[in-house]
């Protein structure tokens, strides 16, 4: 076998001009135009007061997207298992670190330092749905969604069992954001089945190649700047195609390093 | 249940040396590879475990931007073992684009960064020679390793704190099994760096010390550096031993405290028993995560009691290598490897006074005995759990 079918049973979505899945339908499915306003992050309403006041932009994001892809499933997340996928985790911590790093007498704040791990998301996550199912955090730079798609997918065909998918990315604050410019949050959930059920929104089957698909985003060229401009907004296409149902389509995302998911829908 | 995967060559490189028969020598010595801190001239008081030579290696042509600490180690871990010459032959045999590269890292080339804060213009930007792709990102490693090899399968770095580089070996299973690669460079290399050292300085859990696990006085950790790489194959007709069983979980607890229990651990170890159709009685020496934190030490003793009953031999080697964070997943999975071939059970170093209230069966000394299958234990922070089985050729 070398292609992985997975079910799609919830999405969750927040980027700007993309104030959640619900809303953003019509914007992707082309029947209400594209106006792009910035992303704002809801507060962490599922963590323990401890945890929310210290819950960073990439926390919130990741909490925000994974929240609306459960709710449309009926399922119980603390049996979920999950992949977090992100480019660059939390930036605003990694700057504080930094800065205070480069103090002749650094006073490092013991929670930015814990948050500071790539998997913070995750584990803010699995302590808010009270979860000790498996999870993984992966990095792949721009093809970060493309091998979370995969990882995902590999999951979902090894566990037989649902996985939620979050793939987000934030903005670094400056100095670090001029040499790796991403212009705003953006964070897409998937919740992902085995099999169909009466919610399932669509099949997708996945396998790997090596050639990059046609550009196919030419009614879109906003829509489309922004999947450039953010690692995790590479979702944008395959979210374009669930946005349109009953079509069955071809698309294709780069992943790691040199190659390309290719998902067909049904 | 996991149909077993091949490994067929691995190699690492700690504070104990280069090269798998330079680790071999130092755990029959009972040696460990940990000194007080030299590292930057920084002013803690911690003990270290930092590989010597680092700062000499220079990256193979073409990849100069990829230049940093990490990357460099990484470079130095790939020369020992015939490894290279491995996994030359692994992308003849089944082609560049089957051959998947995971590896698991915490901090990358953070260190890089780090310099580059000191050397901010007057109007704040980092300085032109700082390239955030390919040293601080995460990715770094991974996308590194991948050219240096000239694989071209999916790649990625898992990050999951001190067990991403044993999860490793589960991306590398699940994709073989379902037919999209059939070989993979799995393991991890994490490095010295200001962030991790201070960071654990402020949350206390640096001893000031050498870091003793399962001590009844042991205060904390000691931080090392590591390279550990491993070839895994869909079959071979020499493997050096098997990938039996890969458990995971998650705490769902905390964010940097382990479960008081070891609940996530309990089910990370009985998943990795349950995929290598395996019962608990069929492991003969577990190496542990034991990082000799007061927290740490306990919730695994724990655990691995509830699992396994207190009998079973066990140690941590951390207080050889040091805790390599990021790396120590695939380090442990290689010292494994080692126990297994030799018939070494490895001592836990810098015992003085074992810890009364741990149960398990600790070694102090190292046993020469026969070693069939191993556990290793990997946790890290944000509650993530990872435990892998491994068995010999026999």
């Amino acid at each position: 076998m070398s292609a992985l079918r997975v079910y799609v049973q919830g999405i969750g979505l927040l980027g700007p001009g993309l104030a959640s899945w619900q809303v953003a339908r019509a914007i992707l499915s082309g029947a209400q135009p594209y106006v792009a306003t910035s992303t704002v992050l809801p507060p962490p309403a599922r963590l323990p007061p401890a945890e929310r006041r210290r819950a960073g932009a990439a926390v919130k994001l990741a909490l925000a997207v994974a929240d609306e892809a459960v709710a449309q499933a009926d399922i119980d997340p603390a049996t979920l298992a999950t992949v977090f996928t992100s480019s660059s985790g939390e930036g605003t911590n990694c700057h504080a670190l930094c800065e205070t790093l480069a103090t002749p007498t650094p006073m490092v704040s013991p929670t930015r330092f814990t948050n500071s791990v790539h998997n913070a998301a995750a584990g803010c996550w699995h302590i808010a749905v009270a979860s000790r199912a498996s999870s993984t955090s992966l990095c792949a730079y721009d093809g970060s969604f493309g091998a979370g798609l995969i990882e995902a997918g590999s999951l979902v065909h090894a566990t037989r069992a649902p996985l939620l998918l979050v793939a987000s990315d934030s903005p670094y604050p400056e100095p670090l954001n001029a040499t790796r410019p991403l212009p705003d949050h953006f964070g897409t959930a998937l919740l992902l089945a085995p099999a169909p059920d009466g919610r399932t929104l669509a099949e997708l089957t996945l396998s790997l190649r090596s050639t990059p698909g046609e550009p196919d985003d030419r009614d879109a060229p906003a829509l489309d700047a922004l999947r450039r401009a953010i690692p995790a907004a590479r979702a944008l296409p395959l979210l374009q195609a669930l946005a349109r149902p009953r079509a069955p389509r071809r698309l294709v995302i780069e992943a790691p390093p040199r190659l390309h998911v290719q998902v067909d829908l049904a | 249940m996991m149909k077993p995967l091949a490994i067929t060559a691995s190699t690492l490189t700690t504070a104990l040396g280069a090269g798998r028969d330079a680790t071999l020598a130092a755990l029959r010595a009972q040696r460990s590879g940990l000194a007080p801190i030299r590292f930057e001239r920084l002013p803690l008081r911690t003990w270290t475990g930092e590989v010597d030579g680092v700062d000499a290696i220079v990256l193979p042509g073409g990849l100069d931007e990829f230049d940093c600490r990490n990357n460099r180690l990484a470079w130095l871990g790939l020369q020992h073992d015939g490894f290279l010459d491995a996994v030359a032959a692994a992308r003849d045999r089944w082609g560049a684009g089957r051959v998947g590269v995971f590896l698991g890292t915490s901090t990358s080339g953070l260190l890089q960064t780090e310099r580059a804060y000191r050397r901010r213009g007057a109007d704040g930007a980092l300085p032109a020679d700082f390239h955030y792709g390919p040293t601080q990102n995460t990715y770094s490693l991974a996308d590194f390793v991948a050219r240096a090899l000239q694989l071209d399968g999916p790649g990625w770095v898992v990050s999951t704190a001190c067990s991403s580089s044993a999860k490793v070996f589960g991306n590398a299973a699940r994709l073989i099994d379902a037919g999209l690669i059939d070989a993979a460079v799995v393991g991890g290399v994490d490095s010295l760096c200001l962030t991790t050292l201070y960071g654990f300085n402020s949350l206390e859990l640096l001893s000031g010390d050498i870091c003793r696990p399962w001590d009844a006085a042991r205060d904390g950790l000691s931080i090392g550096e590591a390279a550990a790489f491993a070839l895994v194959e869909r079959d071979t007709p020499s493997p050096q031993g098997w990938l039996l069983g890969v458990g995971e979980s998650n705490d769902g607890h905390h964010m940097s405290t382990p479960h008081p229990e070891g609940a996530g651990a309990i089910a990370a170890m009985r998943q990795a028993l349950l995929e290598a159709g395996l019962q608990a009685g069929d492991i003969d020496y577990i190496n542990l995560h034991g990082t000799a934190t007061p927290s740490n030490d306990a919730a695994e003793d724990r655990a691995v009691a509830a699992v396994f009953g207190a009998a079973v031999p066990c140690s941590s080697t951390k207080g050889a290598t040091g805790h390599t964070l990021g790396a120590a997943g695939g380090v442990e999975a290689l010292v494994s490897m080692l126990a297994i071939e030799h018939g070494l059970m490895p001592a836990g170093l810098n015992l003085v006074q074992r810890d009364p209230a741990l149960q398990m069966n600790y070694l102090h000394e190292n046993r020469d005995a026969p070693v069939r299958r191993v556990l290793s234990n990997s946790f890290g922070f944000g509650g993530s759990n990872a435990s892998l089985v491994f068995g010999g050729i026999a």
